[in-house]
């Protein structure tokens, strides 16, 4: 038996996406693009140009505020998810999110990680256990916190609040995962560490990530969006944007002749 | 006199005045406490929780109806008190958060806080021991807790605002609902301050005097009958301060010297509970 891997099936398609912040400020101006599975694709653009807007409404976020609206549409699996019939809390367990801080729950690193886990239900101990580990391992955590599972997750550096993060949204096994600026907070070991670790995550997940730093997308993603002023300037393989872009724009944020 | 010479003159003039100014304002807390120490001690025996009052003019007796039904009365007010005051404060900094119907609560609260407790107890007189017809305990915990409530509901507001905002939004990333966000992380990590809140506000109203007045009063009887009047050990100091009898006068230094105690109590472990929090 041969197993048929399709790399470069679609995970997310964007359609003609507009968003408005509190009903009038247009922030995302008709956004085009499909993100390929079990890949990373980075969004870059200079502050303000509404990359973190744009990955904020893959898991909604943006209902949490009044008088946002989106158009056009997100599918995912075949649905638009921006549909107002869609379940937000199925949908955030499918599409996970990691902010720019480290954002640990005040209680135990165990318990921060099993909060997922048992909101979807999951109450024996014993299955909690393994999974919490998992996630751990996963998250090339477990070896540095396996002695201390029960100690306040507020006692780990920035760095393992991050990977704990991470084990937190990979426990309840996401399809995608939203990175918004994941290691700007962080130094470079972390940094470093949390590159690998994406590398590593897309053989099973999908990634997008928001990041300022541009070696960063270079170094890390397989396809690139550059956005300015809430346009997606430009799309495509990250080996493209970056040595051969065929916008101007593109080149001269990526040369740093702005931004 | 050169300008320098004015200007360390002055800086002495104003150093001196707030030194004495604060030594004055502690002269008198220290004096206040150390009589109250003084005299208290002397009078403190265990008679004085084991029994009941002595019939007027006759040495002898406790005042076990007393603490019983300040225990009582207090934790029924923080019993009512202490729920209101926290949903208020979780409604006013998460569900009506940044809306100007939040902002007139905060600030009707804030007024709440500084009206005059015998305010209340007239109030709570005219509304629940008028019509019932005689003074009950139950009148007291409400009036106690009326003045609990807007002290607990402030800091239960600030508390839950000192929450940064992503840690809400990564609870819903993992797609809590927002009532378990509130619950779950939240509150966990306003807890510390919504206690040492929750403890001040008791401390707060353990001492209050008028508002028992007018509502439970006092009773010379053990009774725990909160539909009936009911001893306290403020209202009771106020009898006995007043009263002719020397014993009288003793068990009331007595009686101030335990409700003093149990205050600095309360309101230490709140500062500690602060401290150990934020070190």
């Amino acid at each position: 038996m041969e197993v048929q891997v399709v790399a470069d099936t679609t995970e997310l398609e964007v359609r003609g996406l507009d968003f408005y912040y509190s009903g009038n400020i247009h922030a995302l101006k008709n956004i085009n693009l499909s993100v390929a599975k079990n890949s990373v694709t980075a969004l870059i653009g200079p502050s303000g140009c509404g990359k973190t807007t744009l990955l904020r409404c893959f898991n909604r976020m943006h209902d949490l505020y009044p008088k946002n609206r989106y158009k056009g549409e997100i599918l995912f699996n075949g649905t638009d998810i921006l549909s107002p019939d869609t379940d937000l809390i199925d949908l955030r367990s499918c599409i996970g999110m990691v902010f720019q801080k480290p954002t640990p729950f005040p209680m135990s690193i165990f318990d921060n990680i099993a909060y997922g886990l048992k909101l979807r239900g999951i109450r024996k101990r014993a299955e909690l256990s393994e999974r919490v580990e998992k996630s751990l391992v996963h998250a090339a955590l477990f070896d540095e916190v396996k002695d201390k599972l029960l100690a306040s997750a507020y006692e780990l550096s920035g760095g393992q609040q991050q990977r704990l993060v991470i084990a937190r949204a990979l426990a309840v096994e996401p399809e995608v995962l939203l990175f918004d600026e994941p290691t700007s907070a962080l130094d470079p070991i972390s940094t470093a560490k949390i590159e690998e670790l994406a590398g590593i995550l897309k053989k099973e997940i999908t990634i997008i990530i928001v990041t300022h730093n541009m070696q960063q997308a270079a170094r890390i993603s397989d396809w690139t969006g550059f956005m300015m002023l809430g346009e997606l300037i430009e799309f495509g393989k990250t080996d493209k944007i970056f040595t051969a872009p065929s916008e101007k724009l593109t080149e001269d944020y990526i040369t740093g002749r702005f931004g | 006199m050169t300008q320098q010479q004015k200007r360390k003159i002055e800086g002495c003039i104003a150093l001196t005045l707030s030194t004495l100014a604060a030594f004055l304002g502690l002269f008198w807390l220290v004096f206040i406490l150390g009589d109250v120490l003084v005299h208290g001690m002397k009078a403190l025996n265990l008679d004085l929780f084991l029994n009941d009052p002595a019939p007027p003019g006759i040495e002898g007796g406790g005042l076990r109806n007393a603490f019983v039904g300040q225990l009582l009365i207090t934790l029924s007010a923080t019993l009512i008190g202490v729920p209101v005051g926290v949903l208020g404060g979780t409604f006013l900094a998460e569900y009506a958060r940044g809306t100007k119907r939040a902002r007139i609560i905060s600030i009707l609260a804030d007024i709440m806080v500084s009206v005059p407790s015998i305010v209340i107890g007239t109030f709570i007189y005219a509304v629940l021991v008028r019509p019932v017809g005689h003074f009950n305990g139950w009148a007291g915990a409400v009036a106690l807790s009326i003045i609990m409530i807007p002290v607990v509901l402030r800091t239960t507001e600030d508390m839950l605002s000192l929450v940064p905002w992503t840690l809400r939004e990564a609870a819903f990333a993992l797609g809590a609902p927002y009532y378990k966000v509130i619950i779950q992380v939240v509150y966990r990590g306003a807890a510390t301050g919504i206690l040492t809140g929750i403890l001040l506000s008791i401390a707060r109203v353990a001492g209050e005097t008028a508002p028992l007045l007018f509502t439970s009063f006092n009773n010379s009887f053990f009774s725990t009958d909160m539909k009936g009047p009911v001893s306290s050990l403020t209202v009771t100091i106020f009898q006995y301060a007043m009263g002719p009898y020397d014993s009288w006068h003793a068990q009331a230094w007595a009686a101030a010297f335990v409700i003093t105690i149990f205050i600095l109590l309360l309101t230490i472990t709140g500062r500690l509970i602060i401290k150990w929090r934020y070190k």
